[in-house]
């Protein structure tokens, strides 16, 4: 009589170990490559840990954090790009949407491939060639300027322009994936729906506001989740044409981790920005989430 | 992905009515479109054709739009500096953290989707929380675990951690839902192992979104910049990214050089793209719409 039951549960627990066994190597890379160092960053942020010490010093780091002005003016222009870039690169993914996903699927891949063309480019590259363009002397911007009038300008020399010229690069870097995601959510639309709504003499504008609109939602969501994470870690752009100058104009939160480890060799502060970066998607992740998940079906 | 034919015929229908008028919105708006699209490729254009302009001729005013006179001393120049090794680590280690990631999120998300285990959902959530957290984040604690492992500067140091990352387990895991429960049962009940299912059942089955993600990894390692500039030290290690953002160093308003190297550093991955773009596409909506 007890025979089965055992027999039952061997087989379940061998199911068990072979589960564990396909999950075992993703599972040990994790592990050590994500999880212990996530842990570890909170942990080196409670130190003070440069070459010469590693010595216990409670949340020192953080408090070194709030009154130092640079790492504010890093957030400043970390947010202030996020603010800027974020509603244009979903307005913009949405006008190229609209406008592609009727077409041929010639015409429609192309401009998708064109769009995403700078996000497949090597960062180094669309760095390299901005740089060019930005040029005070020798970049076609200037030029282009010029001919209608306008003084030249050092782009990314001067601090009331070098955060908006990168912000412009980060936009074109990033409008590829969001413009795939809305064309695909676009194509899963009903037609009828938007017929129906014709049939009744609905204007573009209402069927855009009535319908498309409410059921992009969730796109808009993943959207605006990936291209604030995103925009928030801008760090390559920043590096490689400004250094965070002139005069911290351009430095970001990203560029300050960068500074303070890489550069300083202070890991205990560099770790400390690190967690409150964490801290800050995590809670804007969450919270938007929260505001723009409650009619979204996940 | 689910274009069925009804939905073409549906967009076709739509596409005749609409043919007949044209409205002024529909011009304007192609006309911005085109506009658009020539802003983003022309960078790229500026690109290419600046590997082959000559120092004075790329920094001439008023700039030249064509090239009339190629000139490849650019590539010669940059041939000085040890970009075939560059290639070569940038195309080895992208294509180990291609295999890595393949082989490890398809046994993973296949078990994750389809076994019932105690931890499953536990697991599955560390996993898809961990994805919501930039890998930059971690970067300073990693590079000071690679420091103690004396891996700095290595291939280990550059490849292994990128596999480690989530994203693929989740992509996989949302793949391997669509795989029919009976075809395993069946199988089961044939007799055939557990591996033995995975390689000749779901493997096959799992075959465009491994496509997918392998293509994904692939371009994701080729322009981790900021991973590899923590973790390079020495001009033999470098990719060809990093490799060429040295290079600034060195030639500065060279322009020509630099375009070079610019072309050089992208056009790989360029190429991959255009061949695999129903496969990108593919990979981006399917980790983002279940």
């Amino acid at each position: 009589m007890s025979t089965l039951p055992v027999k039952t549960k061997r087989y379940i627990n061998k199911d068990w170990l072979m589960s564990y066994l396909f999950l075992l190597p993703a599972l040990t890379f994790f592990l050590i490559f994500v999880l212990f160092p996530m842990l570890k960053g909170i942990y080196i942020s409670l130190y003070d840990y440069d070459i010469s010490s590693f010595t216990f010093n409670g949340l020192e780091n953080y408090s070194t954090l709030l009154h130092d002005e640079t790492f504010h003016k890093a957030m400043l222009n970390t947010l202030l790009i996020v603010i800027v870039a974020v509603p244009i690169v979903i307005a913009f993914s949405i006008f190229v949407a609209m406008a592609i996903y009727k077409k041929s699927e010639f015409s429609r891949s192309f401009y998708r491939g064109v769009f995403y063309l700078p996000a497949v480019t090597s960062v180094v590259s669309v760095t390299v060639v901005w740089g060019w363009i930005y040029h005070p002397n020798y970049g076609i911007l200037n030029y282009l300027t010029g001919a209608v009038g306008a003084e030249p300008i050092s782009w990314l020399g001067d601090p009331r322009t070098a955060l908006m010229a990168i912000t412009v690069i980060l936009i074109t870097t990033s409008v590829g994936q969001p413009i795939i995601l809305y064309v695909a959510s676009l194509g899963n639309i009903p037609t009828t729906y938007i017929e129906a709504a014709q049939l009744d003499r609905a204007t573009p504008g209402q069927i855009f506001r009535k319908i498309i609109w409410p059921l992009l939602m969730p796109t808009n969501l993943y959207v605006i989740v990936i291209t604030t994470i995103n925009s928030f870690q801008i760090f390559a752009l920043i590096q490689l044409l400004t250094s965070g100058g002139p005069n911290y104009a351009t430095s970001t939160v990203m560029y300050r981790v960068y500074e303070q480890a890489f550069l300083l060799g202070d890991f205990g502060l560099a770790s400390s920005m690190g967690v409150v970066l964490a801290i800050i998607i995590g809670v804007i992740s969450i919270v938007q989430f929260k505001y723009f998940g409650s009619d979204v079906e996940y | 992905m689910k274009t069925s034919p009804k939905i073409n015929t549906q967009v076709k229908i739509s596409r005749q009515r609409k043919k007949k008028k044209i409205t002024p919105t529909k011009i304007i708006t192609n006309v911005i479109l085109a506009l658009a699209a020539l802003f983003f490729i022309f960078p790229f254009y500026w690109i290419v054709t600046g590997a082959f302009k000559a120092q004075v001729v790329a920094t001439a005013i008023p700039p030249t739009w064509f090239p009339l006179e190629p000139i490849i001393d650019n590539w010669i120049t940059l041939l000085n500096n040890p970009v075939l090794r560059w290639t070569f680590n940038s195309f080895f280690i992208a294509s180990s953290e291609m295999i890595g990631v393949c082989l490890v999120s398809s046994l993973a998300g296949f078990v994750l989707a389809k076994k019932r285990f105690p931890g499953r959902k536990f697991i599955f959530v560390m996993f898809v929380a961990a994805m919501a957290l930039p890998k930059q984040v971690i970067l300073v604690p990693l590079f000071t675990m690679l420091a103690d492992f004396g891996w700095i500067d290595t291939y280990k140091g550059l490849i292994l951690p990128a596999i480690g990352w989530p994203f693929g387990v989740f992509l996989m895991k949302q793949f391997s839902q669509t795989i029919p429960t009976e075809l395993l049962e069946a199988a089961r009940i044939d007799g055939s192992s557990e591996i033995r299912t995975f390689i000749h059942i779901v493997l096959p089955l799992l075959k465009p979104a491994i496509g997918a993600l392998a293509i994904f990894t692939f371009m994701l390692s080729w322009n981790d910049y900021f991973s590899q500039l923590v973790i390079t030290r020495s001009t033999e290690m470098m990719t060809l990214p990093l490799g060429v953002a040295t290079m600034q160093g060195e030639y500065k308003t060279d322009y020509g050089v630099m375009m070079a190297g610019a072309t050089l550093a992208s056009v790989p991955m360029i190429v991959i793209f255009l061949l695999f773009q129903k496969s990108f596409t593919q990979g981006i909506t399917m980790g983002a719409i279940k």
